[in-house]
């Protein structure tokens, strides 16, 4: 049974016909190409679900990839629990946000490469989860990557949106490195890079240290933490997020699905796919904890003030992704898998309902410039309102029962660090509820504030961008039942299913206590939401007042912290002036130029002295040679 | 000694893959001077066809063995014990079938450019082939040194007659670089020839152990020839003059294929004629490669022209070349040699596709150019490819070539992998930026409403874009060419001569 | 019988006076003519040499040794004119061409 294989490959094949034949034959009708086969796609990839939970798991080779001595790698592919579930969480997303894009994307010029990258990015994205090695991860890490980048620039005859792909692409391009050296690093420990012997051997390598680059460290910590590298690059985690706000430059579909729903969410798959490594390292984990933690808060704050719609979301992204290793980072990886298979739903929702948003308001982003469209596009606003509400975690909603669990694992579980992140993650539980519908107030209520003529064009979206929205709002409001915890009556299906490939914590912890945690997450959810209608739809003069009062805070959060400024200072501008003032202005020009021209010149400077003797009267000459006649004669008389 | 494997196809192919060429040199002297299609023609018949005689190396290939193949051998001069011997192994017989390769390019792509003595520049460039093959098929060294030499001369002309502006100084300056390093491996040559009891026989030399001092010594002289020719640093700065003012046809061949031989020498040469000096010059070796790999990629950042960047990114990419052989193990060394073809592919289609649009606007400012994506979708795409090859992206050649090197230095030493792989990172940097400063952002006026390429140009790329994928995808096989060769070349390495304990006691005798 | 010793001293006579004659005199005939003093003063030695050792191939050297004079002459003479015809003068002080 190999069928499976059509997973991966029909996009590849539609990725193929769609770039190759695209601009010249199929132009307006590329669509059907890349639909028809990421819909066949999520097709198998049920029948494969239905297989997995009858509890076959996938572990197969292909062909062989690269040998070399003891170094073997396959293309290969692994159909586990974990994987399954990010399968249909890519696929679907894939799938819908595939058909919103033909509304969305219609009339541009360059349809056919449009729907080309989305399925090559869903081929890579495939790949990457599917993969039973490390090294087919990095190729579909990089592939989504390069995936990422071809479609942040999608517009790419405007600068700000090739500079924010390439700014995309090289920042990933340090975590992988990370990322790379892990995987070397692997081998080395391991002699394989296959997952199987990987983590069934790590056991046995839980105390050993080595010496890295001079230090003695904890070698599991070391290749737990390399492995991050990639994770933070990939996840926009701090200290690499600086690429996620600005990949909004790409079109709204593709910020919907790569930016919000799968690709983002890799860096999360990656830390669950090698749990086992992690698990062994105390440190490791709560790195990745910490650094959930405080990204999450750190984006949430800059959400607060952003005027742009997309960039809120993508900052609610970043945020939510620190959720996500937040649970991880207090060994809570099913929890974190519950959350990112949530959010893929609601996250992707926003994004397009905010697609749908600029759709109807000619791409204008300026939440400013909004306000009351709620008559005008209704399907909009109740999905919107929808995912809004799952991302605040209101009871009921997809987002509650996994924000909750997170909350309740940290609260309860054994990380040294689980209290303090609980207290953060509630604190973000807040700002959210607050970003979230101070967007959705700044939009949907109160009065048009855009010109006369934008709100002539005001419309709802065709059929071919609602229904896909529809059809995410189920999942946004109703993914979550899979997971209702044993609290509540349920029978936390998710976890459960998960289970034999990332565990589960144990919960220190009492009924009492459980319900204290959820309500304490339940009413920050409120208060947010309750602050924000105070905010917006009451009192609207407050805000004004506030940002008057601590114009200095405003000014740091507006700003994003700096962080683009402060890379730019002290990395981007400092390499290119060593290369124009150092390198090729001493090094090469000063030290090895002069030494390359100054050998020759010297040369001529003496044959120059030499060449007086040359005076072009025979006479001289000839006189010359009868003296060395005459010495030789007489060196031979003497001798 | 039976050391090698005679040939099993009944015909001196590697001959006929030297002299073909020659041969066809000669009989375009024939042809008359105005009847430059029949010249040109006729040199695209003689490269394709020497191409297709080549063909036989990959498919017949033993790769069980890490013995001399196709071997050919007649007395040439007897009294100096001097041979005409010539042989390939699993390390040579991919440049063989690179040279042929893109010699058929450098024909294609000169078609419309080269308009002044075209009956001169192809009589150039097929001597070239035949030079370089003879390079790759010698075992003896005056053979090898006589090849060696005779490469200079075309390659001179091509720079020297057809160049840019700025032509006469880059061509003499590529000549004396690679002159001066040449002679002094002549010399070591010499010296060899006298310490192994006269002979020139490189399998002979090969299995002689020789005294650790002149080892040392005989290491450095060969180094200047190779390290030159790589070009490490800091003998690098003819690389970027010499590619810029070079025509297109002769920045290929000098990146595809003129730089491979220095590394090429490295393996063949250094490592298993100075066992023991290779392996005391390692952390220098890794060093020298390290620097190249982060200065030359670094120094990209600050290019103005678009050739000249390319040319700095061979010498970063090259320094992982010298890093995986210096690595001395089976990751690196593999690597090395295979990132030496992925070299050879990507910066030569690289310099094709930038010849191309060179043609066309007849400037190399990166300034001058601006959305060509926007006017040229199939150039642009294309080029995507080479770019995304040369940043080594999964699924590329590049990649597969940069990994193993990174493994292999890391193997070898952890500081030499990690600075390595930050090499990677500015590659993306650059490359990308160049991308982006040519093909997208509003268009250039200088560019608006040039063509899109045309099927030769396509015809010409198409052999690099199958060969980026092809070793990208499915790298085994060309990795099951060198398995055994590197294997046994590493077993002379690492057993050298002599113990690891007398080596540290010369190495403090020196340093004393 | 006259002595070898006098023939020698002939020779280097004959020499020296051709060497001073092409190292002092600017008139490029008169070198000329010098060098073919000293070629024949060589000439004489050779020939008492052969003489007094009864070695033919001495006298031999020096028949060859004048036909290639000749020729030299010849060709010498030639470019003379072809100097004179350029330059209006035989005075060697005027040919420094090759000054480097």
């Amino acid at each position: 049974m190999s069928n499976y294989l059509l997973i991966p490959f029909l996009p590849l094949a539609a990725f193929l016909i769609n770039i190759l034949f695209g601009r010249k034959y199929l132009k307006e009708n590329s669509h059907w190409v890349s639909i028809l086969a990421v819909a066949g796609s999520w097709i198998v990839t049920v029948a494969t679900l239905f297989d997995v939970l009858a509890g076959r798991v996938i572990n197969e080779d292909l062909y062989s990839w690269i040998v070399s001595g003891e170094f073997k790698v396959s293309v290969g592919f692994l159909i586990d629990q974990l994987t399954a579930v990010m399968l249909i969480v890519v696929t679907t997303c894939s799938t819908l946000i595939h058909i919103y894009s033909v509304g969305y994307m219609h009339g541009d010029k360059g349809y056919y490469r449009f729907f080309a990258y989305l399925s090559l990015f869903t081929f890579c994205m495939l790949m990457l989860v599917m993969a039973n090695n490390f090294l087919q991860l990095y190729f579909g890490w990089e592939g989504v990557g390069l995936c990422s980048y071809f479609l942040i620039g999608y517009y790419f005859d405007k600068k700000s949106a090739s500079d924010a792909g390439k700014k995309a692409f090289i920042v990933n391009r340090f975590g992988d490195f990370g990322f790379g050296l892990g995987i070397i690093m692997i081998f080395l420990t391991f002699g394989t890079i296959y997952y199987e012997p990987v983590f069934s051997q790590a056991k046995g390598f839980a105390s050993q240290t080595i010496n890295f680059l001079g230090y003695d460290v904890h070698l599991m910590t070391l290749i737990a933490l390399l492995l991050f590298c990639g994770s933070i690059g990939k996840s926009a985690q701090m200290p690499l997020h600086v690429w996620l706000p600005d990949a909004m430059e790409g079109p709204t579909p593709v910020s919907a699905l790569i930016h919000a729903a799968t690709m983002v969410t890799a860096g999360v798959f990656l830390v669950a796919r090698c749990s086992p490594i992690f698990s062994l390292s105390e440190t490791a984990l709560m790195i990745v904890a910490l650094t959930g933690a405080i990204t999450s808060l750190f984006a949430a704050t800059i959400g607060l003030v952003q005027n742009d719609i997309k960039r809120i979301i993508a900052y609610s992204t970043i945020s939510q992704l620190g959720y996500m290793f937040l649970a991880a980072g207090v060994g809570a990886y099913t929890a974190g898998m519950f959350h990112l298979y949530t959010h893929a739903f609601f996250k992707a929702l926003l994004f397009l309902c905010a697609g749908s948003v600029m759709h109807a308001m000619s791409g204008e982003l300026d939440l400013q410039k909004m306000g009351g469209l709620k008559k005008y596009m209704p399907v909009t606003y109740w999905t919107m309102l929808f995912a809004s509400l799952s991302i605040a975690g209101v009871p009921g909603f997809a987002g509650f029962f996994s924000k909750d669990e997170i909350l309740w694992l940290a609260y309860s579980g054994s990380s040294p660090v689980g209290k303090f992140v609980w207290v953060i993650g509630t604190v973000v539980a807040f700002l959210t509820a607050f970003y979230s519908f101070r967007l959705i107030f700044l939009t949907f209520h109160g009065k048009f504030r855009g010109t006369h003529e934008q709100e002539h064009h005001l419309h709802e979206s065709p059929k071919a961008m609602t229904i896909p929205l529809v059809i995410l709002c189920i999942g946004a409001v109703a993914s979550g039942w899979v997971g209702i915890p044993h609290l509540l009556g349920g029978g936390a299906h998710f976890t459960e299913f998960l289970k034999p490939v990332l565990g589960h914590p144990e919960a220190h912890g009492t009924h009492a206590e459980e319900w204290m945690v959820m309500a304490i997450s339940i009413i920050a959810g409120f208060s947010g939401i309750g602050l924000a209608a105070l905010f917006y739809l009451v009192k609207t003069d407050i805000p004004v007042m506030l940002t008057q009062k601590f114009n200095a805070a405003y000014k740091i959060l507006w700003n994003k912290y700096y962080v683009d400024e402060l890379y730019s200072f002290i990395i981007v501008r400092p390499a290119i002036w060593t290369a124009k003032n150092i390198l090729i202005g001493i090094t090469d020009a000063r030290i090895i130029e002069a030494v390359v021209n100054g050998v020759p010149k010297g040369i001529g400077e003496f044959s120059r002295i030499l060449r007086k003797v040359q005076t072009g009267l025979l006479q001289h000459y000839a006189a010359i040679m009868a003296l060395g006649v005459l010495i030789i004669v007489a060196m031979m008389l003497l001798r | 000694m039976e050391q090698t494997i005679m040939n099993n196809l009944g015909f001196p192919i590697l001959s006929t893959l030297i002299f073909l060429p020659v041969a066809g040199a000669a009989l375009l002297l024939l042809i008359s001077r105005s009847n430059e299609n029949l010249i040109k023609w006729f040199s695209l018949i003689v490269s394709i066809a020497a191409f297709i005689i080549s063909i036989p190396l990959f498919a017949e290939f033993n790769k069980s063995t890490h013995l001399m193949q196709f071997t050919e051998k007649h007395a040439w001069i007897p009294s100096l014990n001097i041979n005409y011997h010539l042989g390939i192994d699993g390390i040579s017989v991919l440049f063989v079938l690179l040279s042929t390769l893109i010699t058929i390019l450098c024909v294609l792509i000169s078609w419309n450019s080269i308009k002044a003595k075209t009956k001169e520049f192809y009589i150039s460039i097929l001597i070239m082939e035949g030079a370089m093959i003879g390079v790759f098929c010698s075992l003896d060294f005056m053979l090898f040194y006589l090849f060696w030499e005779a490469m200079l001369i075309p390659m001179y002309l091509l720079i020297g007659v057809w160049g840019g502006t700025n032509r006469i100084y880059a061509a003499v300056k590529f000549f004396l670089f690679t002159l001066v390093g040449s002679v002094l491996m002549l010399v070591g040559i010499i010296v060899l020839y006298y310490q192994a009891g006269g002979t020139f026989d490189i399998l002979e030399l090969t299995t002689k152990t020789y005294p650790y001092k002149l080892q040392l010594w005989l290491f450095w002289a060969f180094f200047a020839a190779f390290a030159v020719k790589v070009p490490m640093f800091p003998v690098h700065t003819w690389l970027p003059d010499a590619h810029t003012e070079a025509p297109t046809a002769g920045s290929v061949i000098l990146a595809a294929v003129l730089i491979k031989m220095g590394a090429y020498g490295f393996i063949r040469f250094s490592l298993p004629l100075f066992p023991d000096a290779s392996k005391a010059m390692t952390p220098a070796m890794l060093t020298l490669s390290v620097i190249a790999i982060i200065y030359g990629a670094v120094i990209c950042l600050a290019q103005t022209d678009l050739k000249r960047l390319i040319a700095y990114s061979s010498v970063s990419h090259m320094g992982f070349v010298t890093l995986g052989i210096f690595a001395l193990n089976l990751q690196g060394m593999e690597g090395g040699i295979l990132q030496m073809i992925n070299h050879g592919v990507v910066t030569g289609a690289l310099f094709l596709s930038v010849g191309m649009i060179y043609d066309r606007t007849h400037t190399r400012q990166i300034a001058d150019y601006g959305g060509v994506a926007s006017v040229m979708p199939v150039y642009a795409s294309i080029f995507m490819v080479f770019t995304l090859a040369s940043i080594g992206l999964p699924a590329t050649n590049g990649f597969i070539g940069e990994f193993l090197i990174i493994l292999g230095g890391f193997k070898a030493n952890q500081w030499a992998g990690v600075l390595a792989a930050t090499g990677i990172i500015i590659g993306a940097g650059y490359m990308l930026w160049l991308y982006q400063r040519v093909f997208f952002m509003e268009t250039n006026q200088k560019v608006a409403g040039l063509a899109d390429i045309n099927l030769r140009e396509i015809i010409t790329l198409l052999p690099m874009i199958i060969l980026v994928f092809w070793i990208g995808v499915y790298p085994n096989a060309f990795l099951g060419f060198m398995h055994e060769s590197v294997k046994h070349l590493l077993e002379r390495v690492n057993s050298g001569g002599m113990h690891e304990a007398g080596i540290a006691k010369n190495i403090l005798e020196i340093i004393k | 019988m006259v002595p070898l010793n006098w023939y020698l001293m002939l020779s280097a006579v004959v020499f020296m006076i051709g060497v001073f004659g092409f190292l002092t005199r600017r008139n490029i005939i008169i070198m000329f003519m010098s060098i073919e003093l000293m070629l024949n003063a060589v000439n004489i030695s050779l020939v008492a040499f052969s003489h007094y050792l009864q070695d033919m191939r001495g006298q031999i050297l020096v028949i060859f040794i004048i036909t290639v004079a000749a020729a030299e002459a010849a060709i010498g003479l030639a470019i003379i004119i072809a100097l004179f015809r350029n330059k209006d003068t035989v005075h060697v002080d005027e040919m420094n061409e090759m000054k480097g």
